[in-house]
């Protein structure tokens, strides 16, 4: 009997977290789309991401409600516990992501009406950063890997300094020609949800680094802001 | 969980049909004597059918309740096991109840190892692919969805589920890489593109001095002598980037097939040193390489390692302080995976130069971005190098670092992985 429920446990556990790995590829597969609608000028799947993004917010609430359940009936402990409150946090960020795709969709429906901006390719190279970073974060927590997480957690910086290079380059162009702003400003908003999404990536990293050591990246690994690195892969 | 083979499990039905017909039969002897014997035999032989038919019905509940309440497989033959082994494009093998109950060799490579009875949605994300595993489980119809993984490298496939007809019912998933095929594609689209663009300026510039030298100085000796010698060096200029767009055309046709020989790292490195020394001597430069014994070979293709150390190192010279130094450090490390513990062999190419703003290192890989095109274009850069590095580290599974602090310097680090000295990973068998 007590070996039934444990593993029913362990089960409970395991679907959890097989919910919160499915959450993350609809919301890697919706951010993909979003950013290939806008280097492709592709407004169909502009289109499908908006349509899309219902799915992710009900994932989040059963999520939330299979982790409540956990919590109410198993009382867990140590690194159960700590796994449930992972699983719910990273829905949370999911679900954050998943209306930052949503919202670049949307954008980019508008953003196909006006001629084509040449910067479109930074934008979508600084996507592939993200989309990178988010890769490697859900792998890392299917894989219950500090090291990945710490990895992606630090490489934060890049994002961050993609999007004032591409800033700088799109005040230059509005500058030099004032009949672009319309189509630049709105660049300019979803270059800035491409790095809000790279940021939600950065705290679903710390969430995994919790969940398998127990400890805090931020207070464990100051981050040395002197020397500027970037990894690739 | 019991394994057991085809020959034990006939074994077991023919033991339960002779402990059955053998009870019937005593019974009936005891209860009619010695004439009842020819019922007797009837008896028998009839129990006997009947208990190795129920035998052969009770087995997979039976097994399903000896077992931790998982779904029993059906048995897989070892020829056909060895064949699925073998295919060259992934497969797995799912149950009912979403588990991996059989993942081929291919298929580690996608989705790592140890990944049996794991619930195949914690392995693989793509959402076409698991709506087309659960529509087929549910129904039996075969599905195809067509996916990319653009990262790190992108690859395209074609995944097929279909429901095998076994006992209980399994679905199969194959994926099928079609990124050769759609590579091929883009890589031609791709040139064009880059050539006319990074092409159109030094042409413009011969175009006209050549009109130039046709018309207003066709008689002038030293304006001639000064323009030649000006569309000399743009006419080098196009060679040489017509050379690194090919280059890094082949390499990226090429980038999502592992390479499969053996190389010694400082080989490579000190080889390239050497070639690139009457550079470094013009420049008042000393390159140092500072390598440990043993280190271990790395998995790769020499020819490419050859031209990713070959365009570091040239970097390190264009962009070093005169009467500097290029330190170039080989050291040994391990790195974690999804397949575990790795060996691997770091290389760090460190420059005494300028240093680069932090805003530019996360676009140095890009193709054509300079820091500063005026710089790199004395210099004779293509802003191809780093492009052509950065996709040679991908296809060689590694990783690259680029640090750098203004004023200071930067060093730019290689991880690649070593041969392994195990062939296979270790993996629990299922059936």
């Amino acid at each position: 009997m007590t070996d039934h429920t444990v593993k029913a446990f362990t089960e409970q556990l395991e679907a959890l977290a097989s919910a919160v790995a499915q959450m993350g590829g609809l919301a890697e597969a919706q951010l993909a789309d979003a950013i290939e609608a806008i280097a492709r000028r592709d407004t169909a799947r502009a289109e499908a991401v908006v349509g899309g993004d219902q799915r992710i917010d009900e994932l989040q609430q059963q999520i939330e409600e299979q982790a409540l359940k956990v919590l109410a009936l198993r009382q867990p402990m140590a690194v159960d516990l700590r796994e449930t409150l992972a699983a719910i946090k990273t829905a949370s960020e999911l679900e954050r992501i998943g209306d930052l795709a949503k919202n670049i969709a949307k954008r980019a429906i508008v953003l196909n009406r006006e001629p084509p901006i040449r910067l479109t390719q930074s934008l979508a190279r600084m996507g592939g950063q993200a989309l990178s970073q988010l890769k490697l974060v859900l792998d890392a927590y299917s894989d219950r890997d500090a090291e990945s997480a710490e990895m992606v957690w630090r490489q934060d910086g890049d994002i961050d300094e993609m999007y004032n290079s591409l800033f700088r380059e799109l005040l230059t162009y509005m500058m030099e020609d004032p009949r672009t702003i319309g189509p630049c400003t709105h660049l300019l908003f979803i270059a800035k949800n491409i790095e809000r999404a790279g940021d939600h990536a950065t705290n679903i990293a710390e969430v995994v680094y919790h969940m398998v050591t127990g400890g805090h990246l931020a207070t464990d690994r100051p981050k040395a802001d002197v020397t500027s690195q970037t990894s690739v892969r | 969980m019991a394994r057991e083979s085809a020959f034990w499990i006939d074994l077991r039905r023919i033991l339960w049909a002779a402990a059955a017909g053998l009870a019937v039969g005593g019974a009936v002897l005891a209860w009619f004597g010695s004439t009842g014997i020819w019922i007797a035999i009837l008896a028998v032989v009839a129990a006997a059918a009947v208990a190795g038919a129920v035998a052969g019905r009770v087995r997979p509940r039976a097994e399903r309740n000896a077992g931790n309440g998982e779904v029993a497989l059906p048995i897989l033959s070892p020829l056909v096991r060895e064949v699925l082994e073998q295919l060259p494009d992934p497969l797995m093998l799912v149950d009912a109840g979403g588990r991996v109950q059989f993942a081929n060799r291919a298929m580690w490579g996608v989705i790592g190892v140890g990944v049996e009875r794991k619930l195949v949605s914690s392995l693989l994300r793509i959402p076409k692919v698991l709506e087309a595993l659960s529509r087929t489980s549910a129904s039996g119809e075969a599905g195809v969805a067509e996916f990319v993984v653009r990262v790190p490298v992108e690859r395209h496939y074609q995944a097929f589920t279909a429901r095998v007809a076994s006992d209980p019912p399994v679905a199969m998933l194959l994926m099928h890489d079609l990124t050769a095929v759609k590579r091929a594609e883009q890589m031609r689209v791709d040139f064009v593109a880059n050539a006319s663009h990074e092409l159109r300026t030094p042409l413009a510039a011969v175009a006209g001095f050549i009109e130039t030298l046709k018309g207003p100085a066709k008689d002038d000796a030293v304006a001639r002598e000064k323009f030649l010698d000006i569309m000399a060096v743009e006419a080098e200029r196009m060679r040489r980037l017509i050379e690194d767009l090919l280059s890094l055309t082949r390499i990226e046709l090429n980038e999502h097939v592992p390479p499969r020989g053996e190389v010694s790292v400082e080989a490579v490195v000190r080889a390239a040193a050497a070639a690139l020394s009457p550079l470094a001597e013009a420049d008042r430069i000393a390159i140092k390489v500072d390598a440990p014994d043993g280190l271990p070979k790395v998995i790769g293709e020499r020819d490419e390692l050859t031209q990713l150390f070959q365009n570091l190192i040239h970097n390190a010279i264009k962009y070093g302080r005169e009467n500097g130094q290029v330190a170039i450090a080989l050291r040994q490390a391990s790195t974690t995976g999804r397949r575990g513990q790795d060996a691997a062999v770091t290389v760090s190419v460190h420059d005494d130069g300028e240093g680069i703003p932090p805003e530019a290192i996360p676009r140095l890989t890009e193709r054509f971005y300079r820091v500063d095109v005026k710089r790199s274009r004395e210099r004779g850069g293509t802003g191809l190098g780093l492009a052509i590095v950065k996709h040679i580290v991908n296809r060689h599974n590694g990783r690259m670092q680029i640090e750098s602090k203004l004023g200071e310097g930067s060093t730019f680090t290689i991880s690649l992985p070593a041969v392994r000295n195990q062939v296979d990973a270790p993996v629990t068998e299922v059936l």
